[in-house]
C-alpha cells in the first residue's frame, strides 16, 4: 500500500478527474472502514458505497477496495474465478489502467494488489501483497437468520450455534457437510466470516496468509479484512474433519493434481475436461515443462 | 431443598399505560421445587415470567439468580450477553406453542442438538447420541430423529420441546402453559413425563397456568395473581383445598369435574 497522492490528477491527466476514479475524501472514509475491519478481523465494518461505472454484482465492493489502497507504484492483477482473461477480470484491469495509470500483470507473484473474484491464486502470497475480495453476501448467517439485527446481535455475542446446525443437518442428511463454496470461517477464533464464494479448496489458503486480505461488498456496504498471518479455521466437527474438495482429475493442459479444476463441457454427448481454474498457474506449468 | 432461593424477586412493579401488570410482587423460587403461577389472563402471571426471566423490563423491584457457582445475578443489570449465556446453559424455557420454542425446519436431532452446539459441543457423534438419547427420554422414537418437527404431533412437539430444553442440564426451567392447547389424553402424558423428569434432575421450575389439575398435580407451592398482585401463595395443597382469598375460592370452586 503506497501512500496516495493527494494531488493524484497530476501528470498531465485531465482536470476535475481524480487518481483512480474515486475522490479522495472516499478514499478517506474506504480507508477508515478498512483499519477498522483489521483492527478487528472478521468483522463487517459499514461503509459509505458509492456508485461505481459497472453494474452490482460485477465487483463493485472489491473496485471500490482497490482504488482505495492503489497507488500509482503498484501492479494490479484482476482475476474472475481464476482466470485473467474473462470479461470481468479484463475490465476491471482495464478501468484500473485508465483510472490509476497503473501497470497491470497476470503474473500472481509480479502482482502488489490483486482483485479476486471467487478465487485465490494457486501460487502462495507473500508479504507486501494484498488480496482484495468482490463480495456477493457478506453475512455469513444470512441463509439461516434472516433478520439482519438479529444477525448483529449473534456477531456480537460470539452466539454461533446456529451454523453448527446447519452442518449438522447436512451431515444428518447427506453424510458430510455439503458446501462445496462460501464455506464459513472462523476468523482469529472470534467472527464468523464468509470467506466470500471462494471454493471449500482455497479455505486452507486463508490460514495465516502472509499477504493481507481485503472483502469488499459494494451493494451490501460492508468492508472487512483479515490481517497477514491471522487464524482462519474452517467450522466442523471433531469427527466430521473440515475437508476440501477438488475434482479427482488432471488439469487437461498442464496435469496437475494440485490446483482447482474448473469442468469443461466441450459436447453435448457427456464429453467433458477439467482444466486448471488458475490461468496464470496453469500457463506459468506449461512454460516450464 | 436448600435455604437459599435460587431465583428471588421483590417489589416488581410494571404498568401497561394505566393497567397494572404487576403491582408489588415478591416471589422466591427454591432449588428442587415446583411453583405455579396460578391466575385468569389478564391477571399478569406471564407479565411476571417475562420480568423473572429478564425479557422484559420492569418499571420498580429487582430479580436476583444464584447461579451454579452461588454468586447472586441481578437478572436485569447483568446485561444481555450475561442473560443468554444463561438462558442456553442453566436456565430453559418451555412454550405453550412448540412452535416459538422450536426451529421447524431443523430437524429432531438438530434441534436437541443446538443446545449443546451453543455451549460448544463439536463432537458429531457425541451430539447425536445424546440427542437419540434425550428423544427416548421423552417418549420419541429414536427413529424419527432426522424428520422434521413439523410433520410430528402437537403432543410430540411439545416433548421435544422438552427434550431440547434439558438435554443442557438447565437447574431452572420457565414454563408457559406447557399443556395448552393439548387434547386431554396427551395432556396426561406430557404431565406425567414432566413430573418425572423434574424429579429425576431435581430441576427448579415455575410454571404458568391457568389450569387448577395442572397445578395440582406440578406444583410443590402456588402463587395465586389477580390484576397483578398475589392474592395468595402457600403449598399447593393447602391452597386448593382451603382457599382463604375469595378469589381463590372462586377459581377452585370453577372448576369443571367431568
Amino acid at each position: 500500500m503506497s501512500a496516495a497522492p493527494q494531488d493524484a490528477a497530476g501528470g498531465g491527466t485531465l482536470a476535475g478527474y481524480n487518481f483512480a476514479y474515486l475522490d479522495e475524501d472516499t478514499k478517506r472514509m474506504i480507508r477508515r472502514a478498512l483499519l477498522k475491519a483489521v483492527a478487528i478481523p472478521g468483522h463487517q465494518v459499514p461503509f459509505g458505497s458509492r456508485e461505481m461505472p459497472l453494474p452490482y454484482g460485477w465487483g463493485t465492493g472489491g473496485i471500490q477496495v482497490t482504488a482505495s489502497v492503489i497507488g500509482p507504484d503498484d501492479t494490479l492483477k484482476v482475476i474472475d474465478q481464476g482466470a485473467d482473461d474473462t470479461t470481468n477480470a479484463v475490465s476491471i484491469r482495464r478501468f484500473f489502467g485508465r483510472v490509476a495509470g497503473v501497470a497491470t500483470t497476470e503474473r500472481t507473484a509480479e502482482a502488489t494488489v490483486i482483485q479476486t473474484r471467487h478465487r485465490i491464486p494457486e501460487t502462495p502470497l507473500r508479504e507486501g501483497q494484498i488480496l482484495v475480495y468482490q463480495v456477493p453476501m457478506p453475512e455469513p448467517l444470512f441463509r439461516l437468520e434472516p433478520r439482519v439485527a438479529e444477525t448483529r446481535r449473534l456477531h456480537a455475542l460470539g452466539d454461533y450455534g446456529l451454523m453448527h446446525v446447519k452442518l449438522y443437518e447436512d451431515i444428518a442428511r447427506r453424510g458430510e457437510v455439503t458446501i462445496s463454496y462460501n464455506y464459513p470461517v472462523m476468523v482469529n477464533g472470534r467472527y464468523l466470516m464468509s470467506p466470500s464464494p471462494i471454493p471449500a479448496f482455497d479455505n486452507p489458503k486463508m490460514d495465516r496468509m502472509p499477504a493481507l486480505q481485503l472483502f469488499g461488498a459494494g451493494r451490501e456496504k460492508r468492508i472487512y479484512a483479515v490481517p497477514p498471518y491471522t487464524a482462519v479455521r474452517s467450522l466442523d466437527f471433531e469427527d466430521h474433519p473440515f475437508r476440501p474438495n477438488r475434482a479427482d482429475a488432471a488439469c487437461a493442459l498442464c496435469g496437475s493434481r494440485d490446483s482447482y479444476l474448473d469442468e469443461v463441457v466441450t459436447d453435448d454427448r457427456g464429453g467433458r475436461r477439467f482444466l486448471c481454474s488458475d490461468t496464470d498457474y496453469c500457463e506459468r506449468r506449461r512454460a516450464e515443462q | 431443598m436448600s435455604d437459599a432461593p435460587i431465583l428471588e424477586a421483590s417489589g416488581l412493579d410494571l404498568r401497561f399505560g394505566a393497567v397494572p401488570a404487576l403491582d408489588g410482587v415478591a416471589l422466591g423460587v427454591w432449588p428442587g421445587e415446583v411453583v405455579a403461577i396460578l391466575g385468569e389472563s389478564g391477571s399478569g402471571k406471564t407479565s411476571l415470567l417475562r420480568v423473572l426471566s429478564g425479557a422484559l423490563a420492569a418499571d420498580a423491584g429487582e430479580v436476583l439468580y444464584r447461579n451454579a457457582a452461588g454468586a447472586l445475578v441481578p437478572v436485569h443489570a447483568a446485561g444481555e450477553a450475561a442473560l443468554r449465556r444463561l438462558a442456553r446453559t442453566e436456565w430453559g424455557f418451555v412454550h405453550q406453542n412448540p412452535r416459538d420454542g422450536l426451529r421447524l425446519g431443523v430437524s429432531a436431532g438438530g434441534n436437541v442438538g443446538e443446545r449443546l452446539m451453543a455451549v460448544g459441543a463439536r463432537h458429531y457423534g457425541g451430539i447425536r447420541a445424546a440427542a437419540a438419547e434425550w428423544l427416548r427420554r421423552v417418549e420419541i422414537d429414536p427413529a424419527r430423529m432426522d424428520d422434521l418437527p413439523r410433520d410430528f404431533s402437537g403432543g410430540m412437539q411439545q416433548r421435544l420441546q422438552i427434550a431440547r430444553t434439558l438435554v443442557t442440564r438447565p437447574r431452572l426451567v420457565f414454563m408457559d402453559e406447557p399443556t395448552g392447547g393439548l387434547d386431554v389424553s396427551v395432556q396426561a402424558r406430557l404431565l406425567d413425563l414432566i413430573r418425572a423428569l423434574v424429579a429425576d434432575l431435581g430441576l427448579a421450575v415455575l410454571l404458568v397456568t391457568h389450569d387448577i389439575a395442572v397445578a395440582r398435580l406440578l406444583a410443590h407451592r402456588l402463587v395465586v395473581m389477580r390484576r397483578g398482585r398475589v392474592v395468595e401463595h402457600g403449598l399447593t395443597d393447602r391452597v386448593l383445598d382451603d382457599p382463604q382469598h375469595e378469589y381463590t375460592q372462586l377459581l377452585v370452586s370453577s372448576v369443571l369435574a367431568a
